[in-house]
């Protein structure tokens, strides 16, 4: 089931590509943090990943972080595994931590469904914002900016104009 | 001419290759119709070698040839832009080059 706006974010301890582990409690000092859903194979991650690290540069010193994390089945998945994400991020210059949830239980208590698909929480890490980045994965054809408005609202003190959207991208791989 | 556009489920990106595609023919004044087969299993993928959705042959040739190498998976498939941008549905000159 997927978080529903105003829920509370989940806890998370999980291990960042940079090998030191993350949980939730290390971004209280966020004014607005951003849960990402992620991977390396998808397309659509690969499409907006350099917009991830475009928000996270822009809005980095005004209290906002971005962590993503991936959940995906190694196994079924060798392009998704630990090894591999630390070499994404080294090859990406990912300025985000980039969390590996192998036993997918931040999978499941976050209700994700897609890759790249956002939670945004403001300072009470209340979910304020849920879905996609912006409206295109082509970054040539983008008109609404939904997360970047989203984190402004949220660092302003109030609540983003468009608060859902549906996540498009590919669908996480859960382990059989 | 046989036209072929194999998808899996999970990718939500066949129905956009699919306009694409249909357009191109159009275009061409090409009537042959796409034949849309559904990859379900892994199993299947291999079978098929299908390295991701939607991957769609010509006359059994891949339209991405330099894609059609990776590994067989229920995915969703990487196609490159000439600016070196990733896309999951195949490129417009992609097709048309294909189908020439």
């Amino acid at each position: 089931m997927t978080l529903t706006l105003t829920t509370e974010a989940p806890p998370f301890d999980l291990p960042g590509v940079d090998g030191r582990n993350h949980s939730l409690d290390d971004y209280a000092y966020a004014d607005a943090l951003a849960v990402v859903w992620s991977c390396n194979h998808c397309p659509y991650v690969q499409a907006w990943e350099g917009r991830m690290v475009e928000l996270q540069r822009e809005f980095g010193d005004r209290g906002f972080r971005l962590v993503a994390i991936s959940s995906n089945d190694a196994d079924a998945y060798p392009e998704d595994s630990f090894e591999a994400m630390q070499a994404r991020a080294e090859q990406q210059g990912f300025n985000f931590d980039y969390l590996y949830d192998e036993d997918q239980s931040a999978l499941r208590s976050y209700g994700a469904e897609r890759t790249p698909e956002v939670f945004l929480f403001d300072r009470d890490r209340r979910l304020v914002y849920h879905g996609a980045i912006d409206d295109s994965r082509d970054e040539t054809q983008v008109s609404e900016r939904y997360l970047r408005d989203a984190i402004e609202a949220v660092l302003a003190g109030r609540e983003p104009s468009v608060r859902e959207t549906p996540p498009v991208g590919c669908s996480v791989k859960w382990r059989s | 001419m046989t036209i072929e556009l194999f998808y899996w489920k999970g990718c939500p990106s066949y129905p956009e290759a699919k306009e694409l595609l249909e357009e191109v023919l159009s275009e061409r004044g090409i009537e042959s119709g796409v034949s849309m087969r559904e990859v379900r299993t892994q199993e299947e993928a291999e079978r098929l070698a299908f390295p991701g959705s939607p991957t769609i042959r010509i006359d059994g040739r891949d339209v991405d040839p330099a894609g059609a190498e990776s590994r067989p998976a229920l995915n969703c498939r990487i196609y490159y832009l000439p600016d070196g941008r990733v896309s999951p549905v195949p490129t417009r000159k992609q097709l048309e080059a294909a189908l020439t």
